[in-house]
């Protein structure tokens, strides 16, 4: 694997193959000394355009537990307040360490765009608009797939901002590939035309798509939204859509996953976020493993030996 | 300077508005078509073979954005009108979203000076709407026409205020100006950027709903109705549009509308991955949309192809899809992809072809030309229907280079451009 850009362009076996790797990677945190040489020598930069304290910090720990340098660049300390464009700043950043380049961005197709034009770098996606967020997705299917067994036989439930939603889309992508029924709803207003494209089933109602289902993903609602009047207020949004211990128990004794940071009270209860079906602080143990995972899947193609010639 | 008279010999002339399409002679002389038929050629004329070759009315890109004054790093007057002349236009009506706007007199000479001086293809200023392309008050309409404009248009930025739209209309009767409108609801297109449907949701990227040039359509048509005025629809895009377009001329207003090439050649599938080159406004759309588009440059609902000529420097465009600008260029891509994608298969007919790029944009514009009937402006281009051409962005006379239509290979294309007599472009 060269890049990480999408579940779109990732294959079956590619997929499968990364959840696999997982589990071994998510030992080497038990460890004494919690590394392992992989990515010795070589320099994980990770440029966010958008602030992500969580998929930040997990990139740079997986980076780091796989023994690599990290170098980190956001929009507050980079040159792009001073109107460099953003593929000079990842220009240059390659120009100082072309190996994997780790690409967090406001605008759908960014890392694409950085994979055409720079030769040297593997460039992974760590989130791009309302695009793709692959590495999230991988997480949340090792997450269930550990929890409630083979995909090929569950059923998931996506609920929330569909509209907005990167984790939705990869997501839906990536189970619907591996064989789970997926279900999707939330505000009218937040629901696009040709959901089915995704791998997923509009469900009108929130407790339609949560019938019978074996694990929910609860999307986060962001605030912007409110103002945008695509839904009148957060105490509605509660109301109609949030994922209550009423509507879980629609389910068939799901577990609920939720991407992070929690909006408590607006899509989801503390009731359920704290309660024994919610696996939200696994996702994020499981997401630093699923990004070494990554990572390292790029290193065996891309970095043969340990030692540059 | 007069030019010496040519003697073009054996061309097949589609003249739609004589009536001609016949393999024949055609002599011209002081910068006018001194005469058509066999053998009209004269002792000292410069002789020009034209076996194989059409004959046609020169061409009239009635949509095109030159960037100058302001923007000429994108593109200048000169270098517009030698990528129009390349193409087969003879004449271009340049949009007003210059900088400063053209929405005074002085700017509009000023971009005939330009023209002038670079002595290629016909410019016709196209002045704004409204001052400043604020959507508030008018311009001078009057002092604009007498300074050379041929119509009015906000371009990109449509006029908001029913009210304002109201009073342009009523107003531009005086001066007979059509008013052009880019019909689009931008409360309703947002941050869109593509087609808004199940590749938009697919893509992740945020979708203009085909409502936000329809809801704009049917209110400009009713404004038309209202005052009896001339209303030009820009770039129609989508089958609700040309609808109502239709309707519109069935009920005998007086309402003309344009197509671009590329909303009759491609669909929202262009977007790919991505892909910049095919961000424009309006956006592609599906399949039947472009069917529909057809069908009413087919049908006569729609006069004109106009490309929307929309160059912008290779920097803008390498941005990601959200932040890269709108448009591409079209001058030197529209004759071949006219020619290959629409004429070969039988879509149109040539014929037709002709009067969407020649004959219709002229007369929206009250300009011209538009036939090689003797005492016609000498503009004229000569077609190679069997040409083959690579469309090679590197190799254009605009400066815009953005064009989703690189690496193509089509057949059909310019083998030369006459302007006033004076051949202005050999391929």
């Amino acid at each position: 694997m060269r890049h990480l850009l999408g579940i779109r362009g990732l294959g079956r076996e590619e997929a499968l193959g990364i959840l696999d790797e997982a589990p071994r990677f998510r030992d080497v945190a038990e460890q004494p000394v919690p590394r392992v040489p992989i990515l010795v020598g070589r320099t994980v930069t990770l440029l966010f355009l958008e602030p992500s304290t969580r998929t930040q910090a997990s990139f740079q720990l997986a980076a780091r537990r796989l023994s690599a340098e990290t170098l980190s660049f956001s929009p507050k300390s980079s040159s792009l307040q001073k109107g460099e464009t953003f593929l000079d700043t990842a220009r240059t950043l390659t120009a100082l360490a072309p190996d994997i380049l780790v690409v967090r961005s406001p605008e759908a197709g960014a890392p694409a765009a950085l994979a055409r034009e720079l030769s040297d770098a593997s460039i992974v996606n760590a989130g791009d608009g309302a695009a793709e967020h692959p590495t999230q997705a991988l997480l949340d299917a090792f997450t269930i797939r550990e929890r409630r067994g083979a995909l090929d036989r569950l059923r998931i439930a996506i609920i929330g901002d569909l509209l907005h939603s990167r984790v939705f889309r990869s997501g839906a992508r990536l189970l619907s590939m591996l064989g789970a029924e997926v279900r999707c709803s939330g505000p009218p207003t937040l629901m696009p035309p040709g959901l089915e494209r995704l791998g997923a089933t509009p469900f009108l109602r929130v407790e339609d798509a949560l019938d019978g289902a074996d694990a929910v993903m609860v999307l986060r609602i962001q605030h912007e939204r409110m103002h945008a009047s695509f839904i009148p207020s957060e105490r509605e949004y509660f109301e109609e859509f949030a994922l209550t211990e009423r509507r879980l128990a629609r389910t068939n004794g799901a577990i609920v996953l939720h991407p992070g940071p929690l909006n408590r009270g607006v899509e989801i209860s503390s009731e359920v976020a704290d309660g024994s079906a919610s696996v939200i602080l696994e996702q994020v143990r499981n997401g630093v493993a699923v990004r070494m995972a990554v990572l390292a899947e790029i290193a065996r193609g891309r970095f043969p030996r340990k030692t540059r010639g | 300077m007069a030019e010496a008279p040519v003697w073009i010999r054996g061309a097949r002339i589609v003249d739609p508005v004589a009536g001609r399409d016949e393999v024949t002679d055609l002599r011209l002389a002081a910068g006018r078509v001194a005469a058509v038929g066999p053998d009209v050629g004269e002792p000292g004329d410069a002789q020009v073979e034209a076996d194989g070759l059409v004959a046609a009315p020169g061409f009239l890109d009635m949509h095109v954005h030159l960037r100058e004054p302001g923007q000429e790093y994108k593109e200048t007057v000169a270098t517009g009108a030698a990528a129009a002349v390349a193409g087969g236009f003879t004449a271009v009506a340049c949009m007003p979203n210059t900088d400063p706007v053209n929405d005074r007199p002085s700017i509009t000479a000023h971009i005939l000076q330009l023209a002038r001086a670079a002595g290629l293809a016909r410019v016709f200023p196209i002045a704004a709407t409204t001052r400043g392309m604020r959507g508030e008050r008018i311009s001078e309409f009057g002092a604009l026409k007498r300074a050379g404009a041929v119509a009015v248009s906000d371009d990109g930025l449509p006029v908001a205020d029913p009210a304002v739209m109201r009073k342009a209309l009523d107003y531009a009767r005086l001066f007979d100006l059509p008013v052009i409108e880019h019909c689009e609801t931008l409360e309703l297109t947002g941050e869109g950027v593509m087609r808004e449907g199940g590749l938009a949701t697919e893509i992740g990227l945020p979708g203009i709903p085909a409502a936000s040039e329809y809801i704009a359509v049917e209110r400009n048509i009713a404004l038309a109705e209202l005052t009896g005025s001339r209303l030009h629809i820009a770039h129609l895009s989508t089958r609700q549009s040309a609808a109502a377009v239709r309707r519109a001329k069935a009920a005998g207003l007086r309402v003309t509308a344009e197509v671009t090439p590329h909303h009759l050649v491609l669909t929202e599938t262009a977007v790919g991955d991505c892909d910049p080159a095919a961000k424009m406004k309006p956006p592609l759309a599906a399949n039947a949309d472009r069917t529909a588009l057809v069908e009413a440059i087919r049908d006569g609902t729609v006069e004109a192809i106009a490309t929307d000529h929309a160059p912008h420097h290779e920097d803008e465009k390498r941005l990601a899809f959200q932040s890269a600008p709108f448009g591409i260029v079209g001058l030197e891509t529209a004759v071949p992809l006219v020619l290959d994608r629409l004429v070969r298969p039988g879509a149109i007919s040539l014929r037709r072809a002709v009067e969407l790029l020649a004959v219709g944009p002229r007369g929206i514009l009250g300009v011209p030309g538009g036939s090689l009937t003797p005492g016609s402006p000498a503009d004229l281009v000569l077609l190679d229907l069997d040409a083959a051409v690579t469309v090679r962005p590197a190799a254009f006379r605009s400066q815009g280079r953005n064009t989703p239509f690189g690496g193509w290979e089509l057949r059909g294309g310019v083998a030369s451009t006459w302007v006033g007599g004076r051949r202005v472009f050999t391929r």
